[in-house]
């Protein structure tokens, strides 16, 4: 959509990612140039700030090879826009939302701008479709909603990506045949990482229902700026104008961050946390904010975004603004993981706070909140005698303490360490009280008496030893 | 050329514009900004400099365009239609603005935020000879099915009734004219940053009750007063706060959403219309106001935000009701506050907030009150603040909980390991605390129970007690310990688990009356003192631990009010009962 405006050699200064140039009438806050130089190499960029005397642009590629008098600027469009169409399901997109997989343009519906607008508040309607996603610890304990925006907290190493792709293949919404599909964006990821999705999404025959973005670890920073937006473009006009549920993948937040704060290095900002910049927190908003679901529109965007948390530290300000800003989150643990538990997914700083929209009586089962409620109560209270047991032996517990202690260790074994099948949330639910027979029927009171007496696995009862003391 | 007086755009950078040429405005004027006419503050004049922040995005503003002054500071609306009604941070109606512009906000959009339509019933409280002055009231408004709304007497206002009708009126209609020639409509205008008039504030005398036990036990705060609610990410505080705007006991909730997510407003369209007003046959969002700017909005309009909030809320006050704000994230008004005074290339203190960022948080801590309210009869109105602090990972020695701390009068620390552990409300009892439970002391032992401060200080001791023990225990394990002091052990668990935990999701136990409140606790210490007694005669703890009180006296929460009084009386027979039993029963075997 070049407008063709004059082309301007005005360029003052380059630094980093920033191009520094003389008045250019035409340039507005937020614009798209395109940048050449005299190879004839064009490049894109965005303008930052403008004012009566000069503008900074920031480059999305590489600045390398550009210089001061040899480089020239022409304005491309007000505003950074995206061609969407749904014939974008199916293909391969750079990280700026260009085709890369050699099946040609495509023709857009509509231009629709990348920023997004902002979702008005009283036109959301509450997600609380439950998404069946086969995996206890998420359905079971963190459940997932439609329309929700539940990150995965990773470490390097971790088997983040696993579990996404499972989530994509075993999605589903109980009772219904979904209008399903997936925008997949990934941000600074290896080579090796984006193979393995598109693999995993071509071995399980779902890459026809996936939009891939990739901006790979060796493709421009900056461009990873952009990535993020591009996918929520195509995920919002997938499900708002077209009536999908679209599930969009966000890998790696932690490389977009750092490209975030190399801008803000460039432009000299005062750094924040860790010099990450002040506003980040709004900025990650404005891209987590895009989840939802709107009022009398039967299509949804659930968004799952995965980082890396560096050092597995939690309080790192790249988990920390996402925490504040995701409806919860799943963690993956190292020490479940070393202990070969597969998915390692800790359910105790793990949340998902759409949960109760979407669980109990006729969503799927009257029991559910309460027993799990009583099964993370038991699960922590275990986790805590097994840190004292470290410190004094097991010697020094008594009887209900060695209960517990079994609990904690028969929950990671049966419930978390399910490997990679597939389990109905039925399923899940038996397994919970099965394992409260460890638990003595008094002390279950975070459950009430009706429930109680209907589902209590009574052959535990009178003697009978649980099966799995 | 427009000949409307301008100015004119000479820099663009993200929400802050700097504009030539604008030396007729003053500090804090809104600006109507560039071909959009996109609304902005003045916050720093500079010769004939103005540097403005834009409540709206900027993208495609472009230096050059113009920039036209209002003269006037931001201002809210105050009148019938507030009550229900969802602004945005600078008042903007979102119901309407969806009429308008549909699923997504457009840049740029004015518009009223009380509707000139629609036609309200107007009854004098005066006739035509009266003497008026500031703060009188006028007449009344059916603003709600229960909640009656007064037209008061502007500021400066003074004189003669000449006439006052009864009718059916639209707001820019007169509804009380003066002798001297002044009209009064049923609306009025008020700048946010200026707190509203009062007589004079009052001391506090009695709690704000909120339901939840750990706060109206252990810190409470009183009416009128402030307390701030710490904590890192998903340890409870929306649903703290939206528990509060459900039960306390208010008759007007402001509720802020500063900076936080969609859908926490979603919960709060989707339920409150729905949940019955605690105290009336009314729903609940006919009593409430909710102020929005969630964090994917324009920051400067965040920033606006809670003075847009704390407007509204004291001019409730002003007509003698009890009212309520909550303020969720104080913290992302701070980092607006950040964001702008990096724009103007401030000085940063620490952490990069601005220096005056304490003075500004006591400001609007300190528009809390309990008051005796302007006019010529005496009426009392309060105005209690509840505002959320999200720091950083979660550490609290950063500057906006540490600021929030010094100006609440009760600090409600969240943690995150009891959050974890899914204990919510997830209020760590060694870490808060309350300055106002002396001045509350009396009215709770006399309205309540004569035993109350004595039970909240047991209940406290025998916290205490169980850190000292916890730390016993991780040297040497528990089966070193004394009977006496593993019961007290157990006894602080029932505390935790049974008394101070309390599911805001559960019917019967989100909320609890002070008279179950001190019921429930003082059985538990019954329990406790008649186990220590049995102890003493030589019964062992587990013999207690095998009876089942244990579990009627965790069950307690989830008896309904109604059954309560009886329920009670009941347990207290069956532990002396029971304890007696095992004690015999241990007498003849020695
Ligand atoms: N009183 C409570 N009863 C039951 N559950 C609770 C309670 N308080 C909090 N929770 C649980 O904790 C979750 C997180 O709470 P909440 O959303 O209030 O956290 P927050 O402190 O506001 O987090 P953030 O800073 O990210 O907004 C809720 O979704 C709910 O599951
Ligand atoms: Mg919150």
């Amino acid at each position: 959509m070049s407008l063709l405006t004059k082309e301007y050699s005005r360029v003052k200064y380059i630094s980093g990612p920033l191009i520094i140039v003389n008045y250019i009438p035409e340039l507005c806050y937020g614009s798209i140039v395109e940048i050449s130089n005299k190879t004839g190499e064009i490049r894109h960029g965005q303008v930052l700030e403008v004012s009566e005397e000069y503008a900074v642009i920031q480059v999305f590629e590489h600045t390398l090879g550009l210089d001061i008098e040899k480089t020239f600027i022409s304005l491309l469009e007000n505003e950074a826009t995206l061609g969407v169409t749904k014939d974008l399901v199916g293909r391969i997109l750079s990280g700026s939302g260009k085709p890369i997989d050699g099946f040609g343009e495509i023709i857009p519906d509509i231009y629709l701008p990348i920023s997004g607008q902002v979702m008005n508040p009283t036109s959301r309607e509450r997600p609380s479709d439950f998404i069946q996603t086969g995996i206890s610890t998420i359905d079971g304990f963190n459940t997932l909603v439609r329309g929700q925006k539940l990150p995965i907290f990773s470490g390097a190493g971790l088997p983040a990506d696993e579990i996404a792709s499972q989530i994509v293949k075993q999605a589903k919404v109980l009772g219904e045949d979904p209008h399903f599909l997936v925008v997949f964006a990934g941000m600074g990821i290896t080579q090796r990482e984006a193979n393995f999705f598109i693999n995993y999404f071509e071995e399980s025959g779902s890459l026809n229902k996936v939009v891939t973005l990739l901006n790979l670890a060796s493709d421009p920073t900056i461009e990873r700026i952009l990535t993020p937006r591009c996918a929520l473009t195509i995920a919002e006009y997938l499900a708002f104008h077209l009536n999908y549920h679209v599930l969009v993948i966000l890998t790696d937040i932690t490389n977009y961050c750092q490209a975030l704060r190399e801008v803000g290095a460039a432009r000299e900002e005062i750094p924040g946390r860790r010099g990450y910049p002040g506003y980040m927190y709004t900025d990650l908003a404005t891209i987590y904010e895009r989840a939802g679901r709107i009022k009398e529109k039967d299509g949804s965007v659930t968004l799952i975004p995965i980082l890396t948390m560096p050092d597995d530290d939690v309080t790192h300000p790249i988990a920390d603004l996402t925490g504040y800003i995701t409806e919860g989150q799943i963690v993956l643990s190292r020490k479940l993981y070393r202990n070969g538990i597969y998915p390692p997914i800790d359910v105790l700083p793990s949340l998902s706070r759409l949960m109760n929209n979407g669980i109990g009586k006729g969503k799927t089962r009257e029991d559910h909140r309460q027993l799990v409620n009583q099964l993370y109560s038991c699960y922590a209270e275990g986790c805590e005698i097994r840190k004292l047991v470290a410190i004094v032996g097991e010697e020094a517990l008594n009887d209900s303490d060695r209960r517990y202690l079994k609990f904690a260790q028969a929950f990671e074994e049966k419930m978390i360490n399910q490997r990679d099948t597939n389990r109905e949330i039925g399923e899940t639910l038996k397994l919970c009280w099965k394992l409260l027979s460890i638990i003595p029927k008094s002390e279950l009171t975070r459950i009430n008496k009706d429930l109680i007496s209907r589902y209590f696995v009574e052959i535990m009862e009178d003697g009978v030893e649980s099966p799995f003391l | 050329m427009n000949n409307e007086k301008h100015g004119t755009i000479i820099k663009v950078s993200g929400h802050m514009v700097v504009a030539k040429d604008m030396q007729d405005s003053k500090m804090y004027d809104m600006v109507e900004v560039g071909n959009l006419r996109l609304l902005g503050e003045i916050i720093r004049l500079d010769k004939d400099k103005a540097y403005i922040q834009v409540y709206d995005d900027t993208t495609g503003l472009s230096s050059g365009e113009l920039v036209y002054p209002t003269f006037n500071p931001l201002i809210v609306e105050l009148g019938p239609g507030l009550l229900g009604n969802i602004f945005d941070g600078v008042q903007r109606p979102l119901e309407k603005i969806e009429l308008m512009s549909k699923n997504f906000i457009s840049r740029g959009i004015k518009m009223n935020a009380l509707s000139r339509e629609k036609k309200w019933y107007f009854i004098p409280n005066v006739i035509s000879g009266d003497m008026v002055e500031p703060g009188d009231v006028l007449g009344e408004i059916k603003e709600k099915k229960n909640i009656i709304h007064k037209v008061l007497v502007p500021v400066d206002t003074y004189g003669k009734v000449a006439k006052a009708e009864e009718g059916e009126y639209t707001l820019e209609e007169e509804v009380v004219f003066l002798e001297d020639g002044t009209k009064i409509k049923m609306y009025q205008k008020w700048p946010v940053k200026i707190p509203r008039r009062v007589k004079e504030k009052l001391g506090f005398g009695r709690p704000f009750v909120t339901g939840q036990r750990v706060f109206d036990c252990l810190f409470p705060v009183a009416e009128g007063g402030s307390a701030s609610i710490p904590g890192g990410f998903g340890t409870g505080k929306t649903v703290t706060e939206q528990t509060l705007a459900k039960y306390s006991e208010a008759d007007i909730i402001v509720y802020i959403g500063c900076g936080e997510r969609g859908n926490e407003i979603t919960d709060v369209l989707h339920e409150f219309p729905e949940l019955s007003d605690p105290k009336g046959e009314g729903i609940l969002m006919d009593r409430t106001i909710l102020i929005v700017n969630t964090s994917n909005m324009p920051v400067a309009a965040r920033e606006a935000s809670i003075y847009t909030g704390v407007t509204i809320a004291e001019y409730y006050r002003d007509m003698g009701y009890k009212v309520a704000l909550m303020a969720d994230s104080i913290s992302r008004w701070a980092e607006a506050l950040r964001e702008i005074s990096s724009r103007l290339e401030e000085m940063p203190g620490e952490e990069g907030y601005p220096t005056y960022l304490s003075t500004r948080l006591s400001n609007f801590f300190e528009r809390s009150g309990r008051v005796s309210c302007l006019g010529s009869k005496e009426r009392i109105g309060s105005l209690t603040i509840v505002g959320a602090v999200s720091p950083p990972g979660g550490d609290f020695s950063e500057p906006v909980t540490q600021s929030a701390m010094r100006v609440s009068g009760a600090f409600w620390a969240l943690d995150s390991s009891l959050a974890s552990r899914r204990h919510f409300p997830a209020i760590n009892w060694h870490r808060s605390y309350t300055l106002y439970f002396p001045l509350l002391r009396d009215w709770l032992n006399s309205r309540i129970n004569p035993d109350w401060e004595k039970n909240r200080e047991k209940v406290v001791m025998i916290l205490q007690k169980e850190a000292q023990l916890q730390e016993v225990v991780q040297l040497v394990g528990p089966d070193n310990l004394q009977d006496e002091e593993r019961l007290v052990l157990e006894i602080s668990k029932m505390v935790r688990d049974d008394f101070l935990a309390q599911n805001a999701m559960d019917s019967i136990d989100a909320t609890t009356s002070l008279e179950k409140q001190f019921a429930m606790l003082d059985n538990l210490l019954f329990f406790y003192e008649e186990c220590k007694k049995v102890i003493q005669e030589g019964v062992s703890i587990q013999e207690i631990l095998d009876l089942p009180l244990r579990e009627d006296l965790s069950r307690q929460k989830s008896i309904p009010e109604e059954e309560f009084v009886e329920k009670t009386h009941f347990l207290k027979k069956e532990i002396i009962d029971k304890l007696d039993k095992i004690q015999k029963y241990s007498k003849v075997t020695i």
